[in-house]
């Protein structure tokens, strides 16, 4: 129904511009993958379903400087757009977005683990749910049991910002106080054991970079000072130091930037919780500044301002 | 740089080339006792101390940093410090959610004729980092 308004609406975009950024099928029946249509008889393979879990939004800051885009966007990945916009990082009249109001999208780690990582000979998406076939028989889940944490939590199903908008919006039924309750309860826990944790979690970091490659607001990736020789930042040894570096880095760069896309914790392949470690930085944007990144084009990001009068900043005593 | 084993830890001070600096040189002219586990790095204002500064510092060896800069209203640049102030503050609520005490960062403002404040910074500093011991163990120091 909503994939055939898509093509609907895309059919009726793509002549005005150099190409329209949305999804089609992968190398399996369980994966989408991105697809860059340019050509009429392309609209036809496009598909909208709960495996379309790429943040899109992260391709435009390079093309929107020569190009005019149309980029498909769920609720969480508009957020991405409107960051872009308050830090003038894209062209907004090279950018058309067509947002699709979204009832949440699968982990596909979470199905693959669901089938006991049996090879899926086909996926069939109804109403919030998936059935899988496997030579083992079909499976039907519903789509909220292996959805992503992070629409455990969606306040904006509906994308903040579009120029079409394809089928009806949705209100989220989530708490807004519940986003954080994550990162409460970790706090619970004591000094020691959250190092642990991390030992642990980032031990298994392998330095692939691809959850600073997948995230929509690292924009400085060809010279990122993870990599970079001069300044040397971190150096190559695959120790506990510069693991947590690297990750202190990515999470410092982000600050009162993170749009809590969570692709960063979705593309890393040792399944390290990485976005974790951004949410307690939006936390503390939340508390200290009442900002949450990506919600208005209008706001300044709050580290790119000050008040000369921090009400919620107290000197701290020795 | 080695330290006096059993007696010294190694902290880290960021400070702000127009006040802070020039508050510990004050204190230095004037002879104010103060401990020695201090080693100074001179900016030239604490908005140019990045946060990754100091968790670069707190990972690879430092007990403690401190970051010392112009009081609010008195930046020499009249608003690095507002924008310090904000990044400061986010690390410091950050690091202890990574399993890093917080005791161990601290950031304040001394200005340049405040000798005898920045005796007490440090002093205070210092005894608090003291109390909390070495942050790394010896073993991992040469990993």
């Amino acid at each position: 129904m909503t994939q055939k308004k898509l093509k609907e609406v895309v059919q009726k975009v793509l002549p005005d511009v150099d190409m329209v950024i949305g999804y089609r099928q992968g190398f399996d029946p369980v994966h989408a993958t991105p697809f860059f249509v340019t050509r009429p008889e392309q609209i036809d393979e496009l598909i909208w379903n709960p495996l379309c879990v790429h943040n899109l939004a992260s391709y435009i800051p390079s093309l929107t400087t020569n190009k005019k885009v149309a980029v498909i966007v769920k609720g969480c990945d508009s957020r991405a757009i409107n960051q872009y916009l308050q830090e003038n990082l894209i062209n907004r009249e090279n950018l058309v977005v067509i947002g699709i109001p979204c009832s949440g999208v699968v982990s596909v780690s979470k199905v693959l683990k669901a089938v006991d990582h049996q090879i899926i000979e086909s996926v069939s998406c109804e109403n919030h749910a998936v059935t899988v076939k496997t030579s083992q028989g079909e499976k039907k889940l519903s789509v909220s049991d292996v959805s992503p944490d992070k629409c455990k939590t969606c306040l904006y199903p509906t994308p903040l910002v579009y120029d079409h908008l394809v089928g009806d919006p949705i209100t989220s039924d989530k708490e807004p106080e519940s986003v954080y309750d994550e990162v409460r309860s970790f706090e619970e826990k004591s000094l020691e054991d959250r190092f642990q944790f991390w030992k642990t979690e980032l031990d298994r970091c392998i330095r692939c970079y691809a959850c600073r490659n997948a995230c929509p607001m690292c924009i400085c990736q060809d010279r990122c000072i993870a990599e970079s020789r001069d300044p040397h930042w971190v150096t190559q040894k695959t120790n506990q130091t510069e693991k947590f570096m690297y990750h202190m880095i990515h999470a410092l760069h982000l600050a009162g930037r993170c749009v809590e896309c969570e692709e960063c914790t979705r593309v890393c392949p040792m399944e390290i919780p990485v976005a974790k470690i951004k949410k307690k930085i939006n936390m503390e944007m939340d508390q200290l500044f009442d900002y949450k990144a990506g919600l208005n084009a209008e706001d300044t990001p709050p580290m790119y301002t000050f008040k000369v009068d921090e009400e919620t900043i107290e000197e701290h005593e020795l | 740089m080695s330290v006096v084993a059993g007696k010294e830890l190694r902290i880290v001070g960021f400070l702000c080339n127009w006040c802070s600096y020039g508050g510990a040189d004050t204190a230095g002219v004037s002879r104010f006792k103060q401990p020695s586990d201090l080693r100074i790095i001179r900016v030239p204002c604490s908005g140019r101390v990045d946060p990754l500064f100091v968790v670069k510092a707190l990972l690879n060896g430092a007990d403690g940093v401190l970051v010392a800069g112009c009081h609010p209203n008195d930046c020499h640049y009249s608003e690095g410090n507002f924008y310090a102030r904000r990044r400061l503050e986010m690390l410091k609520k950050f690091l202890s959610y990574m399993g890093i005490d917080d005791k161990r960062f601290h950031y304040t403002w001394v200005s340049a004729s405040e000798g005898a404040r920045w005796q007490q910074v440090v002093t205070d500093f210092t005894k608090q980092i003291h109390a909390l011991g070495p942050l790394h163990q010896k073993e991992e120091a040469g990993d």
